[in-house]
């Protein structure tokens, strides 16, 4: 991480570094090349302007000009010779050899000798235009470029200045940026590794600025709230697993030495034995329902779920529960659409169908009256609805949170046969599907229903082989 | 209701092979077996069994899912690899939907959770070492005076037709399809309603009672007779 952080300071502070250079380079390039294009075209016109003077009066009157011009302040560079080459005027002591020689303007600039210099430097750069006249004189006239080159000059110094600077902001940047960021990581390390050493109620530090690492932070919180959640539900299973199988354990174990005391009687003998197969069925069917729940709860039957036409599945559970009601003294109504494909698993929501009409069926029928216990399902805003109403007693309002609770059972419940593991199951089963199970007061009676979007896992994974 | 269980055992000898790596289990299964009047054989691996599978002709196979140095379903995928039509029973103690069809997708043609009671068992073995007959593709059952026509859903006792709802009509052809069988309630749930989980409450039961009320009601003789602890058995009295 702290290589990473230098890596990335040093990686942009190049960048940085190539761009200004770059910039810097075209911007002086241009500049100079618009200014060397002044120069020349000005030494153009006052050369063509000496052409003139010299048509008009001879030699004299153009070194008589050129004598005038030479000394007028911040004047440019002038310089006439014979034919052999020695300065007849002018303002140059002494040029670099060679620039007579050619006709035309100069390629590059060159250094030359100046009298009368107020500057102290003895050679100078310029560039000229060089004309031979028709008795094979030389006229030169030129400019100084010592300006240009200055300018040229500040702005390099002005370059390196400026990239010492970016170098000691990248330190500086890397230094603060890059260290509150290391030092928070530390931080969410040092909890983690609290975390990994067994206390899952510690947490990852939040700072509140909302940036990439709070909601690391908070998505890794979450993540930590869902396994204690399931961590604690397990610490409560494990628990009532060992309260509520002790039960009928200690039962078996009691008819059995009960069975080894008494004489020996094989009818009797038998009789024990089958209260004890039942027994054991209690506690598989039991086992069975905490293990679906679980696996229900991680998501491991995920795969079960295919498009499914929920109607028929329905009817077919109402149709299976029918004569069973009608010996309970109850109607089974059922209110569905012809037909509500929806993607589920269809032995979950059959089984979950098939606990809840059990348990209207259980809890509300009575053998004095008619009970209704009414199946609706329906489809809107993109949720279906499941749901089994009784006009039975019903759940106080109090206690309907707790009886979705693995083993819990209503006091008045507990003579009845089942494993208190049924509305569990049910809930487990509307979670894995998206959903959750409401208990409403179908007033008067019960109504349990599932409530469970429609898309949901339809782009989940389907089917692991 | 009439007591049958003494009759419920098979009219002909099986010949079965137990692959289960848990001594005890597969020695009480092997006793259980016998006493019902089949030949058992056990292997203690899914090699031995493998092995064992290719080498004798066997009626039925039970395999445990989870066995060492060769696993239950690597077996079955071996022997219908090499051409082995041999019914399977699956065991396993992973007793979920998924287990289910990743075990019958592999070959399997039943599947049992552990643990299971020993008539069921005994049940779906007779089941499937039957099956090779020609059941499904006759057109209609007969068992006594009752006839069923699966062409035209026609149901006749004595000649006289019997009105039967659709569901009841499978429930009784599944019943006659095994005849001389005893078909569990757990059976019933499944290849009737097609539903593996565990109702809380034995609907089946109820839907047994109704159908019965109609093929017996009117008539002298019973014909769809409870075996104790067990399931159902069609079968005509002599």
């Amino acid at each position: 991480m702290r290589m990473t952080a230098v890596r990335l300071s040093a990686v942009y502070f190049l960048l940085f570094a190539i761009c200004a250079v770059v910039l810097v380079v075209y911007v002086t390039g241009t500049a100079s090349s618009i200014v060397e294009e002044q120069s020349r075209r000005a030494i153009s016109e006052e050369l063509s302007d000496l052409e003139q003077v010299y048509q008009q009066s001879g030699i004299i009157g153009l070194v008589r000009t050129i004598d005038r011009r030479s000394r007028q302040p911040g004047a440019s560079l002038y310089l006439v010779t014979d034919p052999a080459g020695r300065i007849l005027a002018g303002n140059v002591a002494s040029l670099q050899a060679g620039v007579l020689d050619d006709r035309g303007q100069t390629p590059d600039a060159f250094s030359y000798e100046r009298y009368a210099d107020e500057t102290g430097e003895r050679y100078h750069l310029a560039i000229a235009e060089v004309v031979a006249l028709r008795n094979g004189m030389r006229v030169l006239v030129g400019r100084d470029q010592s300006e240009q080159m200055r300018f040229r000059g500040v702005v390099q110094s002005a370059l390196i200045l400026a990239l010492a600077l970016m170098g000691v902001a990248a330190l500086i940047a890397w230094f603060f940026v890059g260290r509150s960021a290391l030092k928070r990581l530390d931080g969410v390390t040092a909890s983690s590794a609290r975390i990994l050493s067994g206390d899952l109620s510690e947490r990852l530090p939040v700072t509140g600025a909302g940036d990439e690492f709070d909601r690391l932070s908070e998505n890794l919180n979450t993540l930590l709230a869902r396994v204690s959640l399931l961590q604690v539900g397990l610490q409560e299973v494990s628990d009532n697993i060992a309260h509520d199988l002790r039960t009928p354990l200690t039962r078996l174990r009691t008819r059995a030495e009960a069975a080894l005391a008494a004489p020996p009687d094989a009818g009797e003998a038998r009789e024990v034995l089958d209260q004890m197969i039942a027994d054991c069925d209690q506690m598989i069917r039991t086992f069975d329902a905490l293990l679906m729940i679980s696996r229900v709860e991680a998501g491991s039957d995920r795969a079960m779920k295919s498009e499914i036409d929920l109607a028929a599945i329905v009817a077919d559970v109402v149709d299976l529960y029918e004569p069973l009601a009608e010996d309970a003294s109850a109607e089974l109504i059922l209110d569905a659409p012809p037909k509500l494909v929806v993607f589920a698993s269809r032995e979950l929501i059959a089984q979950a169908l098939s606990n809840l009409i059990d348990n209207a069926l259980k809890y509300a029928a009575a053998p004095d009256r008619k009970t209704n216990v009414r199946v609706t399902l329906s489809e809107a805003g993109g949720i279906w609805r499941l749901s089994v109403g009784d006009d039975g007693p019903g759940i106080p309002a109090d206690m309907r949170e707790r009886v979705l609770e693995r083993f819990y059972r209503l006091d008045k419940s507990r003579s009845m046969p089942g494993s208190g593991l049924g509305l569990s199951l049910v809930q487990a089963i509307a979670r894995i599907h998206g959903g959750r199970l409401l208990l409403e007061d179908a007033g008067p009676g019960l109504s349990v229903c599932l409530e469970i979007p429609k898309e949901e896992g339809r782009t989940g994974d389907r089917d692991d082989g | 209701m009439t007591a049958a269980a003494s009759a419920t055992l098979p009219t002909e000898s099986m010949r079965i092979l137990i692959i289960e790596d848990d001594r005890e289990a597969a020695s009480y299964l092997v006793k259980a077996l016998k006493e019902a009047g089949h030949v058992a054989d056990h292997a203690g691996d899914g090699e031995e069994g493998l092995h064992a599978a290719e080498t004798r002709d066997y009626d039925v196979i039970i395999v445990d899912r989870m066995l060492p140095r060769l696993d239950g379903l690597s077996v079955i995928a071996r022997l219908r690899e090499n051409g082995r039509r041999t019914p399977v029973l699956i065991l396993s103690a992973l007793g979920q939907v998924d287990d289910r069809v990743k075990g019958l997708r592999a070959g399997g043609d039943d599947y049992l959770s552990k643990p299971f009671a020993i008539s069921e068992l005994l049940a779906r073995i007779e089941v499937l070492g039957r099956r090779r007959g020609t059941k499904d593709v006759e057109t209609s059952y007969r068992v006594g005076d009752l006839e069923l026509d699966r062409l035209s859903h026609e149901v006749r006792r004595a000649g006289k037709p019997i009105i039967l709802q659709p569901r009841e009509f499978r429930l009784l052809e599944y019943l006659m399809k095994h005849a001389n069988q005893v078909v569990t309630r757990t059976m019933l749930l499944e290849n009737v309603w097609d539903y593996h989980f565990d109702p809380q409450t034995n609907v089946i039961d109820v839907h047994i009672s109704r159908l019965r009320s109609k093929i017996e009601r009117d008539f002298a003789t019973p014909i769809l007779h409870t075996v104790r602890g067990a399931g159902y058995i069609m079968r005509a009295e002599e």
